[in-house]
């Protein structure tokens, strides 16, 4: 410690500072002279064991969790640089940063630690700059301490006492467009005893983004200082650009994992709705805080200035966007990110899409709708008559086709592979009853349902088969063509119109159907 | 910064003689003389003189007054330049980069000079000087017969644009100064001289570098914004408590930031300075 702030420290950097007065000094002999009064020499702190260097990391990555059991002393370098990057594809922005990108290193610590904070502001910006820390308690959060001309450090130190996520920025004046060029950043600090283990943490952060140029308008775009005050963004993004978390940068993880996102929200000015669309929150820990605040939340409130974390288990694979649920920011102004779930298909959890058909408005006796229905199956017919391919429905094709219906509403009874089920289901596989039957028959079974004894391959089933009367008729006559034809059995193809006529003669059934 | 600079002429080309980096000045024969630089060997060359005026404090403690009157000055139309300086460490060796009391600089000093008496490729002699300590600056004031501006005069002359004396209330101006902000600082500084000058045939006191000014320390800000504004701001300042007047000229806010930020021996890459005197 002695010779590292020794180090640290100009020649006569002494003298200066004795001068000025910017010290109170007893004595220039040794480096705890120029320890500000009230400082606790080192070791008189007998919590603090060691000393170690932050790991830092760039969004989305996060530091990894702490796993040592004592506090210790932190050092966090943290280097303030101006850069110019990419905003949106064709536009650059002149973005000040802490560490080099927008948002700021991740700090992760541990509650009880002594932070050493050394606040690096790079020679060649124009700014002098400095550093709130909502984790710091203490005047301005660290600001008036560590603020810093171009081409100087500033170092302070505090003591982690309240763990939590925290919003850190710049606080220099005027402090809205320090924070609206890129200047903020998360710190975590972790409770005792740790955060719950999850498999992924991913680190995101809101901030919206006042250029003199519309969304879109390419070169290099100057910050607008109207637009700023009147809270008119023309971006809103996550990570400090438009597409930041999209394509093969999007987040990743793995059906069954369960994710951990620490989402802050630099603003300046707005407050995010933040929504992962397609997921729920099983835990948030809202505004920060270390106590689960709600369970099964679908969008949670960041202010600016805050933050929020939130551990959901991925049970589906996909894509899952990351919004403002604000949504005109989502689609108009960039504020969306990607999670991408690769894994094996849970159709209990998600079937993806079971139905896809024509709805025409409820049908009323003589009303427009029904009139435009009439209207387009005559041509839909005229279309068929005229047409050979589609007039010429081959069996082939009803195969097909009669094959997706079934496997969409016959297999959950009649098996995947028309096995059946012993004693309650019988077979369509190598079925003497389906073969063996007038076609009728069994058009009439799906029309109207079916109950009663039925012997099928010598065995007798006593069950109930609901009505599918919500089926087509081409797609009755399909799923029959594919039974008759699969799994071993042949027969001929079934028709739309044997399939009308059935309809028409058997009465409908008298109870809607539980598919309905 | 090529392209800032030349849109500040821009914005006035209407009103002022118009010099574009490495390009011939097409209007240039025709501009009015008062904006030319002046020639340098009359007394007080190289020196616009800066009628009576008023200055507005950003901050200020209630005790002070709500308007400063600045009474008229000459002000150096340009920044000093390496060239310049030169002449200074050549007469005043202590000012060397090798022999300067660290006291009086810190280790920042000229360091991007080639020698102690060669500025060498990265200070050509017509880009201002830096990295020199105030206290630095303030000498070589003394050495030429002049003084560094106070805030009050740099920022009276300084607000002044193209056009008109109220530069803070022509809003394409104050768009072209903020932008300038906005920008990190260039590797290679510009020549000095080649803005357009303002109302009072100053140049360059925006766009090109920061300014050391006397008193660069007396209008603290705290560093932290939100405080500046606050009843405890004289916490850290010392002073009265009351909110700046205008929140919406951050380049006025910026200044006061950069300046409060300096240390005397502060030595920084951007940071150069111009002299004033008494009439």
């Amino acid at each position: 410690m002695k010779t590292k702030l020794l180090s640290n420290l100009r020649p006569l950097a002494l003298v200066t500072a004795l001068t000025f007065g910017t010290f109170t000094i007893a004595s220039a002999a040794g480096a705890d002279a120029i320890r500000p009064k009230g400082l606790a020499a080192e070791g008189t702190d007998s919590s603090i064991t060691g000393a170690e260097n932050a790991v830092l990391a760039q969004a989305p990555h996060v530091p990894p969790p702490i796993t040592r059991k004592h506090a210790t002393k932190v050092i966090v370098n943290l280097e303030v640089i101006e850069v110019t990057r990419r905003l949106a594809d064709g536009v650059d922005y002149v973005f000040w940063t802490f560490g080099g990108n927008v948002p700021g290193s991740f700090i992760r610590i541990r509650e009880g630690d002594n932070v050493e904070f050394h606040l690096n502001n790079h020679q060649d910006n124009k700014m002098p700059h400095n550093i709130d820390l909502h984790a710091v308690t203490g005047p301005g959060g660290g600001a008036a301490s560590s603020f810093t001309a171009p081409g100087h450090t500033s170092q302070f130190s505090f003591k982690a006492l309240n763990p939590g996520l925290f919003i850190y920025h710049c606080a220099t004046a005027p402090v809205g467009m320090h924070v609206g060029n890129g200047m903020y950043g998360l710190i975590l600090v972790e409770p005792k005893e740790g955060l719950p283990p999850v498999d992924r943490e991913y680190y995101v952060m809101q901030g919206e983004f006042y250029t003199i140029g519309g969304y879109g308008e390419e070169g290099l775009q100057g910050f607008d200082m109207n637009k700023a005050t009147d809270e008119r963004p023309s971006y809103v993004v996550f990570n400090g650009a438009v597409g930041s978390l999209v394509g093969d940068k999007a987040l990743t993880a793995k059906a069954g994992e369960t994710i951990r996102l620490y989402v802050g929200n630099g603003g300046p000015n707005l407050t995010s709705s933040f929504h992962v669309i397609g997921e729920i929150f099983d835990t948030v820990y809202q505004e920060g805080g270390t106590t689960p605040s709600q369970h099964n939340v679908q969008t949670t409130a960041i202010p600016a200035g805050g933050a929020a974390m939130m551990e959901f288990k991925v049970e589906v694979p996909g894509t899952y966007v990351l919004v403002d649920h604000a949504l005109f920011r989502a689609f108009n102004k960039g504020a969306l990110g990607m999670l991408k779930v690769e894994g094996p298909q849970n159709l209990i959890v998600y079937s993806g899409k079971e139905v896809d058909a024509v709805y025409l408005g409820k049908a009323v006796e003589g009303g427009e709708a029904e009139k435009r229905v009439a209207a387009l199956k005559a041509e839909v017919a005229q279309e068929i008559k005229s047409n050979p391919k589609i007039a010429g429905l081959t069996k082939e094709i009803q195969i097909q086709k009669g094959k997706s219906v079934y496997l969409q509403t016959c297999f959950v009874c009649h098996q995947p592979e028309g096995q059946g089920v012993p004693d309650q289901i019988p077979p369509l596989a190598k079925s003497d009853f389906l073969t063996g039957s007038d076609k009728g028959n069994i058009i009439r079974g799906v029309v109207a349902g079916r109950t009663g004894e039925i012997t099928v391959n010598g065995k007798t089933y006593n069950g109930t088969m609901i009505s599918m009367a919500y089926l087509t008729d081409d797609q009755i006559a399909n799923v029959l063509t594919y039974v008759r034809n699969s799994w071993g059995n042949t027969g001929d193809a079934g028709t739309i119109q044997e399939v009308a006529r059935i309809r028409q003669e058997t009465p409908a059934p008298p109870a809607k159907s539980s598919f309905e | 910064m090529l392209a800032i600079r030349d849109s500040i002429c821009l914005a006035a080309l209407f009103a002022c003689a118009f010099t574009t980096r490495g390009q011939a000045d097409p209007v240039h024969s025709s501009g009015s003389s008062r904006h030319e630089p002046p020639e340098r060997g009359t007394p007080n060359q190289g020196m616009a003189r800066i009628p009576d005026g008023v200055y507005r404090p950003l901050f200020r403690a209630v005790t002070d007054l709500k308007e400063v009157p600045v009474k008229s000055f000459y002000l150096d139309v340009l920044p000093v330049t390496n060239g310049d300086y030169l002449e200074f460490v050549r007469a005043n060796p202590r000012w060397q980069r090798s022999l300067v009391k660290r006291i009086f600089g810190d280790e920042s000093y000229l360091k991007h000079w080639a020698g102690d008496l060669d500025p060498g490729t990265n200070a050509p002699a017509n880009v201002p000087v830096t990295q020199v300590s105030w206290f630095a600056a303030k000498a070589y004031g003394q050495w030429k017969g002049k003084r560094l501006p106070t805030v009050a005069e740099w920022e009276y002359a300084a607000s002044a644009s193209p056009t008109r004396a109220d530069g803070e209330n022509d809003a394409e101006f104050k768009r072209q100064v903020l932008r300038w902000y906005s920008m990190p600082s260039p590797a290679k500084l510009s020549a000095v001289g080649l803005d357009c000058a303002n109302l009072w045939g100053v140049r360059d006191l925006h766009g090109l570098v920061w300014e050391w000014v006397s008193d660069f320390n007396t209008a603290m800000v705290t560093g932290d914004a939100r405080n500046d504004s606050g009843l405890d701001r004289e916490l850290f300042c010392g002073a009265g408590a009351i909110g700046a007047k205008d929140v919406e000229n951050f380049p006025a806010f910026m200044r006061y930031g950069f300046r409060s930020s300096l240390k005397a021996d502060y030595c920084v890459h951007n940071l150069g300075f111009r002299c004033a005197k008494d009439l």
